[in-house]
């Protein structure tokens, strides 16, 4: 019996299979192939040269735009990690009822499912020049003129990075710290630890697989991300994906091929180094 | 288990500042749509009106909110059920060891965590290089899937690995064929999860920004819709189109809940049946 049904789970698992071959793998294996293609204004042109790998690594443009997406993605980890562990730390330890666990919880997961460019415009009326931050601010009679680097600045789109991204810290490490064990924090506890040893002992250790997990999706996410750059800055700020689109919309494929093939080895340098504090199949 | 101290108090403030800092924009925006014909993009408020929802559906007006919303509904609604039927089939064949399961899961992994905009690039690329054309429903529609599959095909992981899988054991000494018993037992036993598995499939693909960017071709999906028109629209009407497809959204999860707490309590019915005569 256990013979005759052996090709079950591959037939299973075709489907599957098929749609990341032609949608991922596939797709991926186009960019690195073209990013050694030549172009000229009109069309690419099919060969093999390192040129668009030169042009982008010795440019310092490259450099600047790459340590600003850095930059923005350290900021950003760092928040999201802060905000997402206190509020899961919250959720998992001082909120008693499972029921209220539950509706906090998911009040907390629902944003997530409407638009995120909806969300992003949506910070328009809070910080824009005549916005209600500005007016409140000139109200209180703590500024005298509207602050200017509260829309289309830096700051605005670190904000919208945190906004749209702190779930995906929530989410795994709630989750991970839903496992613990409650007996360890009395075990804790008994033995004279005060409440700080015990979360920095016993509940974060135990957390880490959730911390590194969240950590993935926010560092990938933003590692990649240019429509919140585009929107928030208001076109003043650089990522590496505005420069993949900039390049696109100037028809210049291989190059933007070519900074793809570069930011997807660094996704995948910073996304390994993180898998080595975490199985993910065993979080699951 | 903790006293009610200062500690609570503190990080229930956190929290509230946070839902605050999450909904806080989304009210906003709300409030001012409902505003007059002379509204603006701030406050105050101009008059109280549905003047922009209408303008919203005047096509002239916004480009073509009309159709670009059509077509994400459908394009949501297909990658829906086919991430529901494949996650699924995919979730019952890695309970069994088959030789290539690690590197299919990792290939999931991969999908998640290779940015948006190189999935779309990729697709836009190879679309190009073998010379087809470009749309919502075919290449797009593939996009959404690299993205909505590896959710659907975690959380089928989530619900195996809690899965009793007694209950197929006496599905099959009763004499029930395996079709049998996917049918009449483990889809009704894990149906709220597939749900929840068609929610998440419907709306990460009617969201869809990056994926779409160089996949959808000639005709627009909603969110890039909405992209074009946050560069050029500098009335009320974009925030009517968010009131509108959050609301949509929300009536979206409001169903899959209210849909799974009636499965959830069908199914606690008729387990409080177990061992009665029937």
């Amino acid at each position: 019996m256990r013979r005759a049904t052996a090709w079950v789970p591959y037939l299973q698992v075709t489907p599957l299979s098929l749609v990341f071959l032609l949608f991922l793998v596939v797709p991926i294996a186009t960019i690195v192939v073209v990013s050694f293609f030549d172009y000229n204004t009109t069309e690419i042109i099919p060969t093999f040269l390192l040129q668009n790998y030169e042009e982008l690594l010795f440019s310092p443009v490259t450099w600047q735009t790459y340590l600003q997406t850095l930059e923005f993605t350290v900021i950003t980890w760092a928040l999201t990690l802060l905000i997402g562990f206190t509020i899961a730390y919250y959720l998992a330890f001082y909120v008693r009822s499972a029921t209220w666990q539950t509706v906090l919880f998911l009040v907390c997961t629902i944003p997530f499912w409407t638009s995120n460019i909806i969300r992003m415009i949506s910070w328009i009326p809070f910080l824009g020049r005549n916005g209600l931050m500005n007016t409140a601010l000139l109200h209180m009679g703590l500024i005298h003129q509207p602050l200017e680097f509260l829309l289309f600045s830096d700051f605005s789109v670190v904000l919208a990075y945190v906004h749209l991204y702190t779930l995906f810290m929530v989410v795994p490490i709630f989750n991970s710290m839903m496992r613990i064990d409650r007996s360890l924090l009395e075990a804790a506890r008994d033995g004279g630890a005060s409440g700080w040893q015990t979360l920095w002992n016993v509940i974060v250790p135990l957390a880490k697989p959730g911390i590194a997990i969240g950590s993935i999706f926010v560092v990938t996410i933003v590692m990649g991300d240019f429509v919140t750059v585009r929107l928030m800055s208001g076109g003043q700020t650089a990522s590496v994906g505005l420069m993949m689109m900039n390049a696109m919309s100037l028809l210049q494929y291989p190059a933007a091929a070519a900074n793809a093939v570069v930011l997807l080895l660094l996704v995948l340098m910073t996304v390994g180094v993180m898998m080595r504090l975490v199985d993910i199949r065993k979080e699951l | 288990m903790h006293r009610r101290g200062s500690a609570f108090w503190l990080l229930t403030g956190f929290f509230a500042l946070f839902v605050l800092f999450l909904y806080g924009p989304t009210i906003t925006i709300t409030i001012l749509s409902f505003q007059g014909p002379s509204g603006g993009l701030t406050f105050p408020m101009r008059g109280l009106s549905l003047y922009w929802f209408g303008n919203l559906f005047e096509k002239q007006m916004v480009g073509d909110f009309a159709g670009s919303f059509q077509r994400s509904i459908v394009l949501g609604l297909a990658a829906m059920v086919v991430t529901v039927i494949v996650s699924f089939s995919a979730g019952l064949a890695f309970r069994k060891r088959f030789r290539g399961s690690s590197v299919v899961f990792y290939l999931a992994i991969a999908s998640l965590i290779v940015p948006s905009i190189l999935i779309s690039l990729g697709i836009g690329l190879l679309f190009r290089v073998i010379g087809v054309d470009t749309a919502w429903y075919s290449s797009a529609f593939g996009a959404h899937l690299t993205w909505t599959l590896p959710f659907g095909l975690l959380i089928m992981f989530a619900v195996f690995n809690r899965f009793d899988r007694r209950y197929e054991e006496v599905a099959r000494d009763l004499g029930a064929t395996s079709w049998q018993t996917v049918r009449h037992v483990i889809v009704p036993i894990v149906l709220p999860s597939l749900i929840g598995v068609g929610l998440f499939g419907f709306t990460l693909s009617y969201d869809e920004f990056a994926r779409s960017l160089y996949t959808a071709g000639t005709f627009n999906t909603l969110p890039l819709e909405i992209y074009g028109m946050t560069t050029n629209v500098t009335t009320p009407v974009l925030y009517a189109l968010g009131t509108f497809t959050t609301g949509l959204s929300f009536l979206v999860i409001a169903l899959a809940l209210v849909s799974t707490i009636i499965v959830r309590r069908r199914r606690a019915r008729h387990g409080s049946d177990a061992g009665k005569a029937a």
